[in-house]
């Protein structure tokens, strides 16, 4: 259950956000979960609700994107997805590989007033 | 109105990490981020470490719990610096919390200092602490499923220790599966099969992790 401090790093963000914006009302934020973050979009959501309830925040809704695991073989150069976790090119089945999305948490977009 | 963003929700954590790596950078200590899930003995191989490699490399121990000191009550027999951090709940260490601690050690004493996460097998990857590399104990009583369903840890990690392996004959796991799946993961991991129980596998890991900080201290 680490989503609580997720949850709070991300409030402390918009905040910063809308206060840089000098924006005060916040519809919606748009995150990007990569799918290897251990993260669990409903307990997100849920910890963000209690954190923000009572606060210029409440009411803004959570809506998070699940981004496939993509990564890149060093050695044979194929672009591929990752599947079932394993993180050996499906082309030369060499293991020299880069991760190139599907791993980060990330705000990608705020909705204001 | 919409207003594009971009910014990585753990960047604040990750730059205390980073800024306790410089720290750790310019004393020349090796850290690194012990993760278990509960029970898998990441105490017991601390204390069979400490053991072994005492008087060949000088070590310091934060221990991460939600509650009690019990764990830095068995490290501090050995008579090395250790932190009891509890963390009251959380399930996890993060870079403030090791900040928190640094008056605590003196590093121009210590060649390693171990961080021994809170037992999760899931939160505590997600967190970097400004440790030079993660490892992590699976125990051969916890099944050969557990890289596949706890991907991220193993990813994460740079070492697996494979533990109670003098218990393979009594359970139902296959030591070979959980190499297979977990280098499926990450075939860059670096395995070792061990008992703290009977003693097994620990003088191939302590060999390593001498050398990894000699290493890092001549690097």
């Amino acid at each position: 259950m680490h989503e609580m401090s997720i949850a709070q790093s991300l409030v402390d963000i918009l905040k910063e956000e809308m206060a840089r914006h000098n924006v005060h009302r916040l519809r919606s934020v748009k995150l990007h979960v990569g799918q290897l973050s251990a993260i669990v979009p409903e307990s997100l959501s849920f910890c963000f609700n209690v954190i923000v309830s009572g606060t210029e925040l409440e009411g803004a809704r959570l809506d998070m994107e699940i981004i496939p695991l993509k990564a890149f073989c060093q050695d044979c150069r194929e672009n591929f997805e990752v599947e079932n976790y394993t993180f050996v090119c499906p082309l030369c089945q060499g293991t020299n590989i880069r991760t190139e999305a599907g791993q980060d948490l990330s705000i990608v977009e705020m909705e204001v007033d | 109105m919409k207003i594009s963003v971009v910014k990585d929700i753990l960047e604040a954590n990750d730059r205390i990490a980073r800024q306790n790596r410089e720290l750790f950078d310019e004393k020349g200590v090796t850290v690194f981020n012990l993760m278990s899930s509960p029970g898998a003995g990441k105490t017991s191989l601390l204390e069979k470490t400490i053991e072994a490699v005492q008087g060949k490399i000088r070590l310091g121990v934060i221990e991460g719990d939600i509650q009690s000191s019990q764990d830095a009550e068995r490290i501090a027999r050995f008579g090395i610096p250790v932190v009891q951090i509890n963390t009251g709940g959380a399930c996890h260490l993060d870079g403030n919390m090791i900040r928190d601690t640094f008056e605590e050690f003196d590093f121009d004493e210590l060649d390693l200092l171990v961080v021994e996460n809170v037992g999760n097998l899931v939160c505590p990857a997600e967190f970097q602490v400004g440790e030079d590399f993660k490892a992590m104990i699976l125990s051969v009583t916890e099944g050969e499923d557990k890289p596949a369903k706890y991907p991220l840890m193993f990813h994460e990690s740079r070492v697996l220790l494979i533990n109670k392996i003098d218990l393979v004959p009594y359970v139902d796991c296959d030591v070979e599966k959980i190499r297979e799946e977990a280098l499926k993961v990450n075939p860059h991991l670096t395995i070792f099969d061990i008992s703290c129980k009977t003693g097994e596998g620990l003088d191939a890991w302590c060999e390593w992790l001498v050398e990894t900080v000699r290493k890092r201290k001549s690097a």
